[in-house]
């Protein structure tokens, strides 16, 4: 019998991998290893819908219980893989050893640690797992004010929803605008105004230097100008690790995540990444490499690297060019309050942004170019241009700024007509 | 618990007991149906849960907000008249009987 396709890591891009692999008819045994004691489950809703109660646990899992046996997938729950022996195409869980034919590393990534004293404190909170948001869920039944460190999308997340449950609501951030990273300067002013309106106290470029406490319990945040601040919970949410500590030890090529090349396979043939660990070639990027953490990554990932561990085991794939290669359009999504935020394409250095509809209307799409290109679109309340903007990135094609920004325009009509 | 039953694309029908309350594509997750991929989860992000309501179905059920509307344009496989998205159905006790019809491909 063949050994078993094993996966390290129980999340969205490990999932996928079992659900694409029996797609594409591969039957043979696949043992999945997760370091959580909760089977895979939905990360989204932790910082949204789950921590406002709108939705609870039973909705969270992303397969029944019953996925795991019906689809002959052995998943050890509370597992961590501790060593990797690449020779011998073994992991070692503890004393176990399991041998595989393809491994999947889908570790994902941890949470930024807050470098200032007082992080360690009881009520200082990051949010990654489940477990995390039910311990910020609790907490926040307790208090009446929270900070929240880092205005990206998790921290705001939960500044909207903490806020809506009635809580006072800093956020402080080293940068000059929300999500600056992540989208154009409009949006993050459209989302400054909504957050300020509905209540919640930005500090934008303001550090804190410690956080404060009392019996190993915060109490305050000590601000970089000496301010001292209450705070009877603590937000950190500054991004992300790439959980790559395992494939380094192991000898796979390492840098900022496990490097993999444009099929997601890693420097060595029989290792496969996906997701929020894999340092990838993405076609829409305008570096080199990249990780990406989002749902459509890890999941698009996993499919590229079941359909060519699929071909591999068929022993249809020994050439290169029959394998499948990464090239979807990059998307992401964001609710904060009652509106939605969704992101097509990667933004690096655009030159030109071009506004489609009224900011002032509450749904309104910034499309990003760089040289005339269309690289990324953001959109606020409009599912339509977002659609619409990942197939414009998908096929390619840029429409002019005046087209772009003429509501009346239909961009649709650009799109190639479907064969 | 009113009985649906959702057909593949080729043909095999899966018959199910369905809770009310829950949606239309976490019943058929719930019953490892993998016709339906939802890859969002149910945040009406993805298109990936479409599904097509047969017969006098389609006309019953409650109206679709404009997002599912949007959403539909661009799902892997063309829009038809009898199309939703599931996971923004909720399963009702007068929908025993219905027929639920899965596309081909999600993604
Ligand atoms: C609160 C929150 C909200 C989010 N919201 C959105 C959103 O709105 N839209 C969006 O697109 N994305 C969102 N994301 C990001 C998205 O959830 C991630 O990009 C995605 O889960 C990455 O999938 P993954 O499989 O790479 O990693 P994960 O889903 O993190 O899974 C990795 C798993 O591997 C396990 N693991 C690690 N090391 C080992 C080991 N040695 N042995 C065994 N198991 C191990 C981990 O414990 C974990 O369970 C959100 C993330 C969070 C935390
Ligand atoms: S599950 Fe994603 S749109 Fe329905």
């Amino acid at each position: 019998m063949t050994d078993p396709v094993v996966i390290v890591g129980g999340g969205q891009a490990g999932v996928q991998l079992c659900l694409s692999l029996r797609k594409s008819k591969f039957d043979g045994p696949i043992v999945m290893y997760s370091a959580e004691a909760d089977a895979p489950y939905h990360r989204p809703p932790l910082s949204k819908s789950f921590l406002l109660d709108k939705i609870g646990e039973d909705k969270l899992p992303m397969r029944p219980e019953s996925f795991y046996p019906a689809k002959s997938v052995a998943l050890h729950l509370n597992q961590a893989v501790t060593s990797i022996d690449l020779d011998a195409r073994q992991v070692l869980s503890g004393n176990d050893r399991q041998p595989y034919s393809w491994l999947l590393m889908a570790t994902g990534a941890a949470p930024r640690q807050l470098p200032v004293d007082g992080a360690e404190l009881s009520g200082v909170h990051c949010l990654r797992s489940l477990d995390d948001s039910r311990a910020i869920k609790a907490r926040l039944n307790e208090v009446d004010s929270l900070v929240v460190i880092g205005a990206g999308f998790i921290g705001l997340e939960v500044a909207a929803a903490a806020r809506s449950l009635g809580k006072n609501v800093t956020v402080f951030d080293t940068a000059d605008r929300v999500m600056a990273r992540a989208v154009a300067p409009a949006i993050s002013q459209w989302y400054q105004d909504m957050h300020l309106q509905s209540g919640v106290s930005l500090r934008l470029g303001e550090a804190i230097s410690s956080i404060g406490g009392n019996n190993g319990q915060v109490t305050h945040v000590n601000c970089a100008d000496g301010e001292v601040l209450d705070a009877q919970m603590v937000v950190v949410g500054i991004g992300v690790i790439p959980d790559a500590g395992l494939a380094e030890a192991a000898g796979l090529h390492c840098d900022n995540g496990v490097v993999v090349d444009e099929f997601c396979r890693t420097s060595d043939p029989f290792v496969f990444a996906a997701g929020d660990c894999a340092n990838h070639p993405n076609p829409f990027a305008a570096v080199d490499r990249l990780r990406l953490e989002s749902i459509q990554n890890a999941t698009d990932q996993a499919r590229v690297a079941a359909a060519n561990i699929a071909a591999l085991a068929s022993g249809g794939a020994a050439e290169s060019s029959s394998l499948t290669s990464y090239k979807a359009v990059p998307w992401f999504w964001s609710d904060q309050g009652e509106h939605s935020l969704q992101m097509a394409g990667l933004s690096f250095d655009a030159d030109e942004y071009v506004m489609r509809g009224e900011s002032t209307a509450n749904s309104f799409s910034m499309y990003h170019y760089r040289s005339g290109k269309l690289l990324a679109v953001d959109s606020v309340n409009m599912p339509r241009d977002h659609m619409l903007a990942r197939k414009l990135i998908e096929a390619g094609v840029s429409p002019g700024a005046e087209q772009a920004g003429d509501s009346a325009f239909d961009l649709k009509a650009l799109l190639p007509s479907k064969a | 618990m009113p009985k649906i039953t959702y057909v593949d694309a080729d043909g095999t029908e899966h018959p199910v007991d369905a809770k009310t309350g829950v949606s239309l594509m976490e019943t058929a997750i719930a019953n490892n149906i993998d016709g339906i991929e939802a890859e969002c989860g149910g945040s009406c992000m993805c298109a990936t849960c479409h599904c097509f309501i047969e017969g006098d179905w389609s006309a019953k059920l409650p109206a679709m907000e404009s997002e599912e509307d949007e959403m539909l344009g661009f799902a892997a496989e063309e829009r038809r008249d009898s199309s939703r998205l599931s996971c923004q159905i909720k399963v009702t006790d007068d929908m025993e009987g219905m027929v639920v019809h899965l596309p081909a491909e999600q993604n």
